[in-house]
């Protein structure tokens, strides 16, 4: 699974307020969310953004509250996956189990630019550069610097997940096959 | 079972693949991925109409067990406008079709992390999973208590289980006694202050020392609440002698009091001396920013929060009371007091604390999340400033992205009310 587009590039500890605001979670449709996609830290974002982007970010992607609205908003807003340095808990969950492909890449320095670092330009991210990911072979390609990026591929078992289409699809599917008994707990 | 810490010593007695009596041959291991057994199942009015949606296209028609899923109304009510009124009307029609009794409409609908401890819903050795991230609060009564998302919790709720990867655990030990006007949001705040809010993502806290011994429930659900600021997956106190008293005459089952081994594998120590601590504020724009108020400097505040799920509960209210009784609010601030539940409600007038408020110039509100996440009930406006007892200090988390919130615990909070900037209670006490 290969996904190929420009990248919109932001800092460390983006939360999910930035990235939905609690003032739009009046609904959970997925579109209506889409429209104030990421708002918080970029006012543009919404209207510019292009079928098949990249997000890249720093490190704690997410961080906050649990609405399954942040990942959503991103999905439905067009982004094909979310590259950042290190995720949140939750959302690194909710992204897997809605379908949203997501890559733990250390090596992304999404603040290089930020910092205006001393780093080799080969290393730079840019916003608006074309990147893509492959999400088997753990491979992240900077195409307008022909430059190469590793990261531990995404766990067999959330391979299995997004494959299937996320969570919901994938229990789905077990329960047709009598593969999942209810468990009863002790209440 | 050996050298295990807690979370792995409960989430070894709720592996879905074993058969009960679950865990004592086969205790898990920090790193494992695991199919959990669940206790309980927890949604709000935001995040229970996508759980729903996720559990009707599973293609099951019945929830596990109607009486082990709670749903509570406590966002963005009592109702703010049509669409959040049609997403609390989703939540009720599914109650009432799947037959759950623990449905909580306004009226008797507290903050969600607030009543399921008063209710006798959360017991030691629970494994409680919640479409809310501060679902970690149920650890203070020692269960393994833990945020996720919707499609998780429809999920969950149609299976009684969870996917899940066992947790590294850090220990963190509260040494020495609390001081005047210091209380369990110091406590936590020192803690992600240290660890900061990345400083524990994937892992459990767990908490222990000598502290223990004197810290009430109501602190130690304060400190649980916040674990998730450290990017922690849950926040475990043990089930000691105190914990077991609150339960007392609430607990709806017999509770599984557990432990960690004494040899327990921890991934990381932090040990904070209680005793040296002052009282605490978190800076914007991130929970970790944090610094004695006395170091903060003259800031003026527009509005001053007290309540939500970190500190929503009766004691909270006391410390408030305590200062604000015979003061007033400073004529440039809004003071919103908000009890957590009903029964903090109920308490609240019975001891007289409502009264001080009310004549300090306060305005007491019905139990909601309202304002902490910007949602009602106090949403602020560009260019001011909040001093909040709530959790998250987020760029625009309580209204426009050009206000600023503090956090602080009552004591600050109250301060500050009546002082129009951030101040220590001994300043206006004087």
């Amino acid at each position: 699974m290969t996904i190929r587009g420009r990248i919109w590039v932001f800092g460390d500890h983006v939360d999910t307020d930035a990235i939905i605001p609690a003032r739009y979670l009046h609904t959970s449709d997925p579109l209506d969310l889409a429209r104030h996609c990421m708002e918080g830290l970029d006012a543009d974002f919404p209207d510019a953004v292009r079928q098949g982007d990249l997000i890249v970010a720093g490190k704690n992607f997410g961080c906050g509250s649990s609405r399954e609205h942040a990942p959503l908003a991103i999905k439905a807003a067009g982004v094909g996956c979310v590259v950042a340095v290190s995720f949140a808990r939750i959302f690194y969950r909710n992204a897997i189990n809605i379908g949203l492909p997501i890559v733990v890449c250390p090596g992304v320095i999404a603040s290089a630019i930020a910092t205006g670092s001393a780093l080799p330009a080969a290393c730079i991210t840019e916003e608006g550069q074309e990147w893509d990911v492959d999400l088997e072979s753990g491979l992240v390609r900077n195409l307008a610097l022909g430059t190469e990026m590793d990261f531990a591929p995404v766990p067999p078992f959330m391979t299995q997940l997004l494959r299937a289409g996320g969570l919901t699809a994938y229990t789905r599917t077990r329960i047709a096959a009598g593969d999942l008994p209810r468990a009863r707990s002790k209440q | 079972m050996r050298n295990l810490t807690l979370a792995e010593k409960i989430l070894s007695t709720h592996v879905a693949t074993q058969k009960p009596p679950r865990g004592e041959a086969h205790p898990v291991r920090a790193g494992d991925q695991i199919e959990v057994v669940v206790d309980l199942v927890l949604a709000n009015d935001i995040t229970a109409p996508i759980a729903i949606r996720e559990f009707h296209s599973l293609g099951v028609k019945e929830v596990f067990n109607p009486e082990a899923i709670v749903l509570v109304a406590d966002h963005f009510t009592p109702n703010k406008d049509i669409a959040s009124a049609e997403q609390a009307a989703s939540m009720r029609a599914f109650a009432r079709e799947q037959s759950i009794t623990h449905h909580y409409d306004v009226g008797r609908a507290g903050i969600e992390h607030v009543m399921l401890h008063e209710l006798g819903l959360v017991l030691p050795g629970d494994v409680i999973v919640g479409a809310d991230s501060h679902t970690c609060t149920a650890g203070a009564l020692g269960a393994f208590a833990t945020g996720m998302g919707s499609t998780d919790i429809g999920v969950a709720m149609a299976t009684g289980s969870v996917w899940m990867r066992v947790p590294e655990t850090i220990r963190v030990d509260l040494n020495g006694e609390l001081q005047p006007w210091v209380g369990g949001k110091d406590v936590i705040l020192e803690a992600i202050g240290r660890l900061g809010v990345s400083g524990a993502t994937y892992a459990a806290l767990e908490f222990g020392g000598s502290t223990l011994n004197h810290l009430s429930t109501d602190a130690r659900f304060t400190i649980a609440n916040m674990a998730i600021e450290t990017g922690a997956k849950a926040g475990l106190f043990p089930a000691d002698r105190t914990a077991l008293a609150y339960l007392a005459g609430r607990a709806s089952r017999d509770p599984t009091a557990l432990a960690a081994d004494e040899d327990a594998i921890y991934a990381e120590r932090l040990e904070i001396d209680v005793a040296a601590l002052e009282p605490l504020v978190a800076l914007p724009h991130l929970p970790e920013n944090v610094r004695p108020v006395r170091e903060a400097g003259s800031i003026p505040i527009d509005q001053a929060v007290i309540g939500s799920c970190t500190n929503g509960r009766l004691d909270d209210l006391r410390i408030a009371a305590k200062i604000l009784r015979g003061r007033q609010v400073h004529h440039d601030v809004r003071c919103i007091v908000i009890p957590g539940s009903p029964q903090v409600q109920l308490d609240a007038v019975r001891e007289g604390l409502v009264d001080a408020f009310l004549e300090a110039g306060a305005a007491v509100s019905t139990p909601t999340c309202g304002p902490c996440l910007g949602g009602h009930m106090g949403v602020l406006a560009a260019g001011e400033r909040a001093v909040s007892t709530t959790n998250r200090n987020f760029r625009g988390r309580m209204g426009s992205l050009d206000s600023e919130v503090v956090l602080s615990g009552p004591a600050v909070a109250a301060a500050s009310a009546i002082a129009g900037r951030l101040a220590h209670p001994e300043e206006v006490l004087r």
